[in-house]
């Protein structure tokens, strides 16, 4: 029996699935078939015909990532060295909690998954990098981590197939950077976590100089479904050319926030309106940033377009996490941007000049606009400051992140940048 | 665990300075852990970061003593492992109270309801962000995006999260805190 909800379906946040209950429910299915039936480029050939492409804001497709990995000939002397697997949960991106979902209530679901990335990529090591934060998702985790080594699913000569593969669990201390997949393997290593500069990509030079892929967590959960379903199935789960589900979310004001499994491809308005129930009362929709801090606000405008990848970039944004932050119309959108360009200038490695000045100079602007306190001046370096900080002129995607949101308002929400300079005040702080 | 506090110190007062070995500093049980968490990564300076988090769980912050020590075990600079202490959110490399709040202040918090949140708080607490209480219950940070966007306002404090805040339920679960430690403390006269 097959589902519309593959990543969810066995979801319980209150108490997942041991083992026994996850393996009743035909977990592990997977990595038999793949130890008893697949090589490893089987794995790569399924994964590359479903479409998959990552979920962590980026949406690169995973086969052609996992296929940059150096292939070795067993008499090739290199064929011994380690590859590594990283299942990137260090999920901090504001206005995103979706891995979370599935790290705290299906945490078997990952392990799963994360032994057929390791397979299809040659790897004997894995780790998961998880955000500091999430504590419970820490404790199910090494749970189940456990339970596999138990039941033989990870360790030496995985069920009788001669596979090897050890998984660890590696908790964060906090620093968005960190999500940064280069970033991560600096940290990881033990460094101060920095991105690097590509190329050397992770693929050929990761994790102590090892090739390493890099996954999130809600792109490795899909490979299960995948490996047990085949990848017709899963392009048809999707409404449009991206395959599979996708976790939307949404935040901000709204009758009920929450997450959702849903086909790739449904409408802003399915998911602002039928599943979190519109606007709280008495507001009405301003814009609404689609996936994740780091994403240009759309507007009411773009109610019916579609939320894939290439249908959002083409309407100037992102589809990013799929995580919807909600501005209603009596939350100040200067205010807003503030407080985004904050958590970016806070959270900058201060690596690259650009980003470090640049994010703090435009929080001076914005905190003077926002009091009421600013200039045309201010407004002119606002604008600036976004060319300063796009993309080819910074370390890594940070700061071109970071202008997104900050672009974008300057264009939809010009008019009230102006009112605050003109009035001296914010117009909204009545409400607020 | 023993902690040698009578030992001098780094840089005190003594031009000669008197480079400590790790076991003075460090317990047998925070030995352990750490090379534990070596061994499994494969390289000892990649530990840097777990065993600062072992550290800090014992001890509540990282003093420099604890900074020279695990830079010592680990065989690297202290200068790198500062460069690495302090760029994480949850390293503390100055004391803080027995419990610390990090109110979250990221977007989704910040559209529905941060801002009175954070007055309720500061205001019971009579601090302001990173400042602890006088009677080291409390110190009060805030933290980027917990991930409880769907249920914002949110706090986490320790290991502990708390969503759907208002001013009155934050300040009424600091009071809770505040009570359980003061029966705490009672029980220990007795």
């Amino acid at each position: 029996m097959t589902t519309d909800k593959p990543l969810t379906q066995h979801i319980n946040q209150d108490k997942p699935l041991a083992m026994p209950e996850y393996i009743d429910v035909g977990g592990y299915r997977s990595v038999d078939k793949i130890l008893q039936q697949m090589s490893a480029q089987d794995v790569q050939d399924v994964v590359k015909d479903s479409g998959l492409k990552g979920r962590g804001g980026a949406g690169f497709p995973t086969a052609m990532k996992w296929s940059f990995v150096p292939k070795f000939e067993d008499t090739d002397p290199r064929s011994g060295d380690d590859k590594y697997l990283i299942c990137n949960a260090d999920e901090m991106e504001p206005g995103t909690f979706k891995d979370r979902w599935l790290l705290e209530g299906v945490p078997h679901q990952l392990i799963e998954a994360m032994i057929i990335a390791s397979y299809a990529i040659g790897a004997n090591k894995a780790f998961i990098f998880l955000r500091g934060e999430y504590h419970l998702a820490a404790k199910r985790l090494q749970q189940a981590l456990d339970e596999a080594y138990q039941q033989g699913y990870l360790g030496d000569n995985i069920r009788n197939s001669g596979y090897q593969l050890d998984l660890y669990l590696h908790t964060s201390a906090g620093r968005y950077i960190c999500g940064e997949e280069t970033a991560l393997i600096n940290a990881l290593e033990g460094q101060r976590a920095n991105p690097r500069a590509k190329p050397p990509f992770p693929q050929v030079s990761g994790l102590f100089g090892k090739p390493t892929i890099v996954n999130n967590v809600e792109t490795l959960c899909n490979l299960p479904h995948i490996i047990n379903h085949g990848a017709d199935w899963f392009k048809q789960l999707s409404n449009n050319d991206d395959a599979g589900t996708k976790i939307y979310s949404v935040s901000g004001r709204v009758q009920r926030p929450g997450l959702w499994e849903l086909p790739m491809g449904i409408t802003v308005r399915e998911l602002l309106y039928q599943r979190a129930g519109g606007l709280s009362p008495g507001l009405n929709l301003k814009g609404f940033l689609p996936g994740g801090a780091s994403t240009d606000f759309l507007t009411v405008e773009h109610l019916d377009l579609v939320l894939g990848y290439d249908e959002v970039s083409a309407a100037g944004s992102r589809l990013g996490t799929g995580g919807i932050i909600v501005l209603d119309d009596q939350n100040c959108p200067v205010a807003m941007v503030l407080n985004l360009l904050k958590f970016f200038a806070q959270e900058s490695c201060g690596f690259c000049t650009p980003c470090r000045d640049g994010t703090a100079w435009a929080v001076d602007a914005l905190t003077r606009i926002e009091q009421g306190q600013g200039s045309q001046q201010d407004l002119d370096n606002l604008h600036k400051l976004c060319d300063f900080m796009w993309l080819g002129k910074t370390h890594c995607a940070l700061a071109p992140g970071a202008v997104e949101p900050l672009q974008s308002a300057l264009k939809y929400f010009h008019d009230d940048f102006e009112q605050h300079i003109d009035k001296g005040c914010c117009p909204y702080s009545g409400h607020h | 665990m023993s902690l040698a506090t009578n030992l001098p110190r780094v840089g005190e007062g003594n031009i000669n300075l008197v480079q400590l070995s790790y076991r003075d500093y460090l317990s047998v049980e925070e030995i352990n852990a750490i090379e534990h968490e070596v061994a499994i990564l494969g390289q000892r300076q990649a530990a840097g970061i777990e065993a600062m988090k072992l550290v800090q769980k014992n001890r509540g912050w990282i003093s420099d003593d604890c900074l020279y020590a695990v830079a010592d075990l680990l065989q690297m600079p202290a200068s790198q492992l500062e460069g690495i202490a302090t760029f994480y959110n949850l390293i503390y490399r100055q004391p803080v109270g027995r419990y610390v709040i990090h109110l979250c202040d990221s977007i989704s918090c910040h559209l529905t309801g941060f801002a009175q949140v954070s007055e309720a708080i500061k205001e019971y607490l009579g601090i302001d962000y990173g400042e602890t209480t006088s009677d080291g219950m409390f110190t009060l940070l805030t933290n980027a995006c917990l991930g409880s966007c769907d249920k914002a306002p949110a706090m986490m404090i320790g290991e502990d999260h708390f969503e759907h805040l208002t001013p009155q339920s934050a300040t009424d679960i600091l009071r809770q805190l505040c009570a359980e430690n003061d029966k705490d403390e009672l029980n220990l006269r007795e």
